[in-house]
């Protein structure tokens, strides 16, 4: 497969091993590269068709059926479920508590991970330490992550770890999860995710940086500039566009599939309970309602595909660099 | 070039092989499955599943009354964390268990994922309270079988409460002033559950009990007064704000370790936690009382839970899994009394056991017994989830946020009937 690609060399030996290509391009395929192909694809496809195909067009079937505690449903009760999901304020209201996440995610996680990102990329001793230490969040479980933010550094009694920090400047211990004025639970949602995802990100800014020309700096230098914010201004930040662009549409979509931290620090209720929470506990939990819970999932499929187009189009993803 | 033809050979014979050995799994799948069929001289294989309880040595217990069953081999399945989720996606998919033990309700039976168990207590049926029967029955027909009652309620240390001369309250809102006035900066006064500032916590359905109402009449319609639990759940914001709830306690309400750890003077709490309480603060020290009557002309209230046993229709053998069931939960009455006295504490369901249960006689569990028996409120298998976050959802915007509770309560009540005329006409 490589010699396919391989940019053409040049001399007469070259020319030798170039033969067989030629032939390919003919019309004559290598002998048993067909079998090759899908005895490597089938096993992916298969389970592409399984587990992810199958049940988005079985999920679809589902959402025009009544189909309470069954998937092979009988009553078709046509966009029903649409409209009783669109008119359901709880589902209404959970649309509302991930867009207020997505506003606090995106922005801390965006600043966080590139300001870590230049940080990183000055340090000039244990550089391969630091970038593994704030690297190393991501390998962890959003689960335990959790639990451990839930358990031991913010829960409401006086011996949380972050209340233990509020008495030490004579503070009130504060009960962080369930605490709707001020929103403190948002404190622990945010702060859990930040940690978790920036490290992530931090690396993509930090190849980015890599990847800029040293001579633009030098030509800044030459010209008068001192290294600061002006510099990081005018060059480093317009040169990081395309990763920036990557950054905050991954970022959103990660924001808009937020589930464990929610499901594990605060469960179900109604003050913080994103989409996908309301949809697993109408689908997946116990009232199993598996027409409401596919139309629910449609319709947030469809808001997250507007969203991200519309996203991409006003911050020009995928438009050739100037 | 014979590399190739060789490399192919080997994943030919592999796949040769993994074919087999789908085949050879396949094959004694089946096997498995016509020995649950009731051929002779094989028993068949039972699954059996458990919430994961909280006491010492339930677990084992568990396995102890499976091993003992003559007539099946029954494996037990201990869930800890989210048993609801578990179960249901089980129960669907076909994958979950043969026997098992949940909360009866509505959707389950509509659902054909469990049958109905009339005929295993056909012959003990006067052993039952009618009103525990009915509390497993949908339309008329039984569904499951009561295995222990947990009677859920306030319990408290007397000591604490006799220092500032604390009489246990009588109404709701003596039991706020007396959460505030046992509040200290290292002790609250009150442990509801951590969300009982914003969700009220454990203290729904209790509070709308308290009223004097219920969540559904006999008639399956709404059974509370909406201006009543208006009332009573603008109350629970008074209590929120007062800054005398226990909240984020590193365990939820069920675990008696808050009140045990010295964090709160009164915690909601069921019964069997009371000898873990009693080992812990001294048994002098733990009192009880009910929910208090919330409004006035409301009531006391206790809220009457529990587990029932079920048998899954999936059941690759639903008869040997019934036949199981009746051994254990409805004959095999040695069992049942260990299950209910020896770990944490339950009711036996049954009157006869119920009766000559020694350690239900005397001191907090006594008293808790005599409290469930004048004020406890089994659960309504009609009371759907999406009912209860309707309900729950209107709760928090009262509680939580200072939303108007007459309007949130009746928008409540307007979902909650668009779904009762939906099931019941």
């Amino acid at each position: 497969m490589a010699t396919t690609v391989a940019p053409t060399p040049t001399g007469a030996g070259a020319a030798a091993d170039r033969e067989p290509v030629t032939a390919t391009r003919r019309g004559r395929p290598i002998r048993g590269q067909r079998a090759a192909f899908w005895l490597f694809v089938t096993p992916f496809l298969v389970g592409l068709v399984a587990f992810v195909y199958f049940p988005i067009l079985w999920s679809a079937v589902l959402s025009f059926f009544d189909a309470q505690g069954t998937v092979l449903p009988t009553r078709f009760v046509g966009i029903d479920n649409y409209v009783t999901m669109l008119s359901d304020q709880a589902f209404t209201s959970s649309l509302l508590t991930f867009t207020v996440f997505a506003v606090l995610i995106v922005p801390t996680t965006f600043a966080a991970s590139l300001a870590l990102a230049v940080l990183v990329n000055r340090v000039t001793v244990a550089k391969a330490f630091f970038r593994s230490v704030f690297f190393l969040p991501t390998a962890c479980s959003y689960v335990v992550a959790s639990l451990v933010w839930k358990l031991s550094i913010f829960n409401g009694v006086r011996f949380g770890l972050a209340n233990q920090i509020l008495k030490a400047f004579g503070q009130e211990p504060v009960a962080w999860l369930s605490t709707i004025d001020p929103p403190w639970y948002w404190l622990v949602i945010v702060s859990v995710r930040l940690w978790l995802q920036c490290g992530f990100y931090m690396i993509l800014f930090l190849a980015a940086l890599q990847n800029i020309n040293p001579e633009l700096y030098e030509a800044a230098y030459v010209d008068g500039t001192k290294p600061g914010w002006k510099i990081f201004r005018h060059i480093t930040l317009p040169l990081l566009k395309p990763t920036s662009i990557s950054v905050l549409l991954l970022c959103l979509i990660a924001a808009y599939q937020g589930f464990d931290e929610f499901y594990n620090l605060v469960g179900n209720v109604e003050y913080a309970r994103p989409p996908l929470v309301y949809l697993y506990y109408l689908a997946l939990g116990t009232q199993q309602n598996f027409g409401l819970g596919s139309a629910g999932a449609l319709i947030l499929a469809a808001m997250i595909a507007v969203i991200t187009v519309l996203q991409g189009k006003i911050l020009g993803f995928g438009r050739p660099e100037d | 070039m014979s590399s190739p033809l060789s490399r192919r050979a080997l994943l030919g014979g592999g796949l040769a092989t993994a074919a087999a050995f789908g085949l050879g799994a396949c094959g004694s799948n089946s096997g498995a499955g016509s020995t649950g069929g009731g051929a002779s001289g094989a028993k068949p294989a039972l699954q059996q599943w458990y919430h994961q309880y909280g006491e010492q040595g339930t677990q084992q217990a568990a396995k102890k009354y499976a091993a003992a069953y003559p007539d099946a081999t029954v494996s037990i399945q201990w869930i800890p964390g989210d048993y609801d989720s578990k179960l249901t996606s089980g129960l669907s998919s076909g994958s979950g268990p043969d026997a098992f033990e949940y909360h009866l309700s509505r959707s389950l039976v509509s659902s054909k994922q469990i049958v109905p168990l009339d005929d295993l207590v056909a012959d003990v049926k006067d052993d039952y309270n009618a009103s525990d029967l009915e509390a497993n029955s949908v339309d008329g027909q039984l569904y499951s079988i009561p295995m222990i009652i947990d009677p859920q309620m306030i319990y408290y240390r007397k000591s604490l409460l006799a220092e500032k001369g604390i009489q246990p309250p009588t109404t709701l809102d003596e039991l706020i002033m007396a959460a505030k006035e046992l509040t200290t900066p290292d002790v609250k006064g009150f442990f509801a559950g951590n969300g009982a500032n914003t969700t009220g916590g454990a203290l729904f359905p209790g509070i709308v009990y308290a009223t004097g109402g219920r969540l559904l009449d006999a008639e399956n319609k709404i059974g509370f007064d909406v201006a009543q639990v208006a009332e009573a759940v603008s109350k629970l914001r008074t209590l929120a704000s007062d800054k005398s709830l226990l909240l984020g306690a590193p365990t939820d309400w069920w675990d008696p370790s808050a009140i045990n750890q010295g964090l709160c003077a009164m915690q909601w709490q069921g019964m069997w936690a009371v000898p873990g309480m009693s080992a812990e603060l001294g048994e002098d020290d733990l009192g009880v009382f009910a929910l208090p009557a919330a409004v006035s002309g409301g009531q006391a209230a206790v809220v009457s839970g529990g587990w029932s046993a079920m048998v899954s229709a999936k059941a690759k053998d639903v008869e040997a899994a019934k036949a199981f069931t009746k051994w254990l939960w409805v004959d095999n009455l040695e069992d049942q009394e260990d299950w209910c006295l020896n770990y944490g504490f339950h009711i036996p369901p049954r009157i006869s056991l119920a009766a000559k249960a020694e350690k239900l006689q005397a001191g907090v569990a006594a008293e808790s017994v005599k409290l469930n028996a004048d004020h406890g409120v089994q659960g309504n298998p009609n009371w759907t989830p999406s009912m209860n976050t309707a309900m729950t959802d209107a709760i928090t915007r009262i509680v939580g946020k200072g939303a108007d509770a007459q309007s949130e309560l009746e928008g409540a009540v307007k979902k909650i009937n668009a779904e009762l005329d939906k099931t019941f006409g």
